[in-house]
């Protein structure tokens, strides 16, 4: 008997003590840096590269986890998104030097100005914003597997035009030689905003909203949900995010072809958002750094015996064995209870 | 007739026979079990390499065609016992993404087996001569493809709507509940869909590869979509809708690539796309289908 006021059954965010959750969220981010400090200390160049990829893989799946989630739009698009940030950061950070060579088709005033990092990332944000509010505007009157497939076009066509689009983005061979401007600094810094971001809405009335249009979106319309709005917000900042994420793997890796962003990335996005369980945080976590781990852990053995495909091929058969055996998937749509509790501060949350 | 416009249409027509064979049993298989099988167009791939196998232990082309069907039909059936059928009961969504991963697995499986290369894939030079219609002349090859895809599909809506077991197909894809109900055996109806079309998707890669030359393990994602849109042109679900999509799109693809200036040919995929999602926004139903209910 801790408490003299009764527990409500389904506490959410807003009901917890500001200052407690704060005080908390401080020591939990700092934490962190703490020992992300120890680690970059610690580690060599690849396991920074390593861990760097991990968070934006992270930070990709959480995103995933928004639309594809929360809302139950199945959207395959974020390959497409991401391509299009990648190349916006790369064609406008590109060294000055090597630009009216390597790329003929700039427009005049970019040609002899290398732009910041920062402003690239906005130009991203903002440029990806306007195509997948366009995009969503028209697409997302489909539903399911309908979506699924248009949205797969839509990467099928961004590849078309980065592979045709010579002077811009020298096609099939990909830029080359982009400066390497981020490191995981950058990358766990976005990632903990946009998982922190993610838990706010999805705890919030947008969130709730949200899943109601994913259970049912007629009984959401009948008490008021505007689900197309909903829809079209969890379709554009979901892409955002994608944008900004290729953008800083464009300046991560330093190359950015056509091939990098296709099929194969959307499907192990699906994958990461099916095994950690759709519409769970803690669940795209999991699983977005137990398939990044899982591939990285199996490259020697792919190239030392020439199995490549190995590691994919575990990861479709996992999928396979969770949706015929665990189709909720690892957490279900929810948070494990010890994370709520501990965030929450609360004994029986 | 100009030679150049005939030997477009005839291109476009022997395209529009691979898009289309490989698009009914899409269409089949989506009718009957509501279905999208993303792994249809890996059928394509297995039933070009298992040609290509069958072809260099030195069988006859004509045994080698009628193998590749038998190989399709058996991987269809593998895969449907295996892991669609005891989904069946799960959601579209649930049931996409597994097709998804069994694509991944095979294509992967096939890296593994095969190797990334290309391989090269040549019909008997017979195939390689001209004939002469009417003053003007078209590849044998073409002209192959063309009339054994207009036997097979004969063949398929003969068995469609003149045998029990077509009947028995269109009862489960009207209502598998009520099929049920007044006996027909569903599991087995099911089976038999995905066997008929899995074995045309296979022959279609038997000519897919004769068509292009070369063969890979990859391969099947780029004939897989292609049906899939060629399904959404026609009405997904209807075979007659299949059939007419994927002739449509075989030459809507060429004349894209005919008639434009050669500078924009290599944007032919990205097209392809841009009309299917015009399609699915004007006509989700698809252009021939007039009224299709909301099915739950």
């Amino acid at each position: 008997m801790s408490k003299n006021a009764p527990e409500p059954s389904a506490p959410v965010l807003s009901d917890l003590r500001p200052a407690a959750a704060g005080l908390r969220l401080a020591i939990a981010t700092a934490a962190l840096l703490a020992a992300l400090w120890l680690f970059t200390g610690w580690s060599s160049a690849y396991g920074l590269t390593l861990a760097s990829l991990a968070c934006l893989n992270i930070t990709l799946a959480v995103s995933m986890q928004l639309t594809n989630g929360l809302t139950g739009l199945f959207s395959l698009g974020h390959p497409a998104f991401m391509m299009v940030g990648a190349y916006i950061a790369a064609v406008l950070g590109y060294p000055v030097a090597r630009k009216s060579t390597m790329l003929f088709g700039l427009p005049e005033p970019f040609v002899s100005w290398q732009m910041p990092f920062g402003l690239t990332l906005i130009c991203a944000a903002v440029i990806v914003g306007l195509i997948a509010l366009l995009i969503g505007l028209v697409v997302l009157r489909l539903k399911g597997h309908y979506l699924a497939v248009a949205t797969l076009g839509l990467i099928v066509i961004v590849q078309g035009l980065a592979i045709n689009w010579q002077g811009l983005t020298r096609g099939g061979s990909g830029l080359s030689g982009i400066p390497r401007l981020t490191n995981i600094w950058w990358c766990a810094g976005l990632m903990l905003l946009v998982v922190l971001m993610v838990w706010r809405i999805k705890f919030s009335s947008i969130g709730r909203a949200m899943m109601a249009t994913r259970e049912n979106q007629l009984a959401a319309e009948s008490i008021g949900v505007k689900t197309a709005r909903i829809k079209l917000i969890a379709f554009v900042l979901g892409a955002v995010i994608a944008g900004i994420v290729g953008a800083f793997m464009a300046h991560l890796i330093t190359v950015v072809t056509p091939r990098s962003y296709g099929i194969v990335l959307a499907f192990n996005l699906v994958a990461m958002v099916v095994l950690g369980g759709t519409g769970s945080i803690t669940g795209a976590i999991v699983a977005a750094l137990g398939i990044t781990l899982l591939g990285e852990a199996l490259k020697p053995v792919e190239e030392s015996m020439g199995l490549y495909g190995l590691s994919q091929m575990i990861v479709a058969l996992v999928l396979v064995l969770v949706l015929r055996f665990r189709p909720a998937g690892l957490f279900g749509s929810g948070e494990p209870a010890w994370l709520l509790r501990l965030i929450r501060g609360r004994t029986n949350g | 007739m100009s030679q150049y416009l005939f030997q477009q249409i005839v291109n476009g027509l022997s395209l529009g026979s691979l898009y289309a064979l490989i698009a009914i049993g899409f269409s089949m298989i989506y009718g009957i079990v509501r279905l999208i099988n993303f792994a249809h167009g890996d059928l394509v791939m297995i039933g070009a390499f298992a040609s290509l196998a069958m072809v260099q232990t030195g069988l006859p082309w004509p045994l080698v065609a009628a193998l590749v069907l038998l190989v399709g039909a058996c991987a269809g059936m593998t895969i449907e016992t295996m892991i669609f059928r005891p989904m069946r009961s799960a959601t579209q969504v649930t049931g996409f993404i597994a097709t998804l991963a069994v694509s991944v697995l095979i294509q992967n499986g096939a890296l593994l087996l095969l190797s990334g290369q290309q391989r090269s894939f040549q019909f008997p030079a017979v195939m390689r001569q001209r004939v002469e219609i009417g003053g003007v002349s078209a590849s044998m090859t073409d002209v192959t493809i063309i009339v054994m895809a207009v036997l097979l599909i004969a063949a398929l809506l003969f068995i469609v709507y003149r045998t029990r077991l077509g009947t028995a197909m269109r009862a489960t894809s009207e209502n598998l509940l009520a099929a049920q109900l007044m006996g027909v055996p569903v599991n087995r109806t099911i089976l038999a869909a995905f066997a008929i079309g899995s074995g045309l998707a296979a022959i279609a890669g038997l000519m897919w590869g004769g068509k292009f030359g070369q063969i890979h393990p990859l391969m099947g994602l780029a004939p897989g979509l292609k049906a899939f849109i060629a399904c959404v042109i026609g009405g997904v679900g209807s075979i007659s809708g299949a059939l007419l999509g994927g002739y449509l799109l075989g030459m809507a693809e060429v004349l894209f690539v005919g008639l434009l200036p050669p500078e924009y040919a290599s944007y032919r995929d990205s097209f392809v796309f841009l009309l299917l999602i015009v399609i699915l926004l004007i006509k989700p139903s698809g252009l021939f289908v007039r009224h299709v209910e909301e099915r739950a």
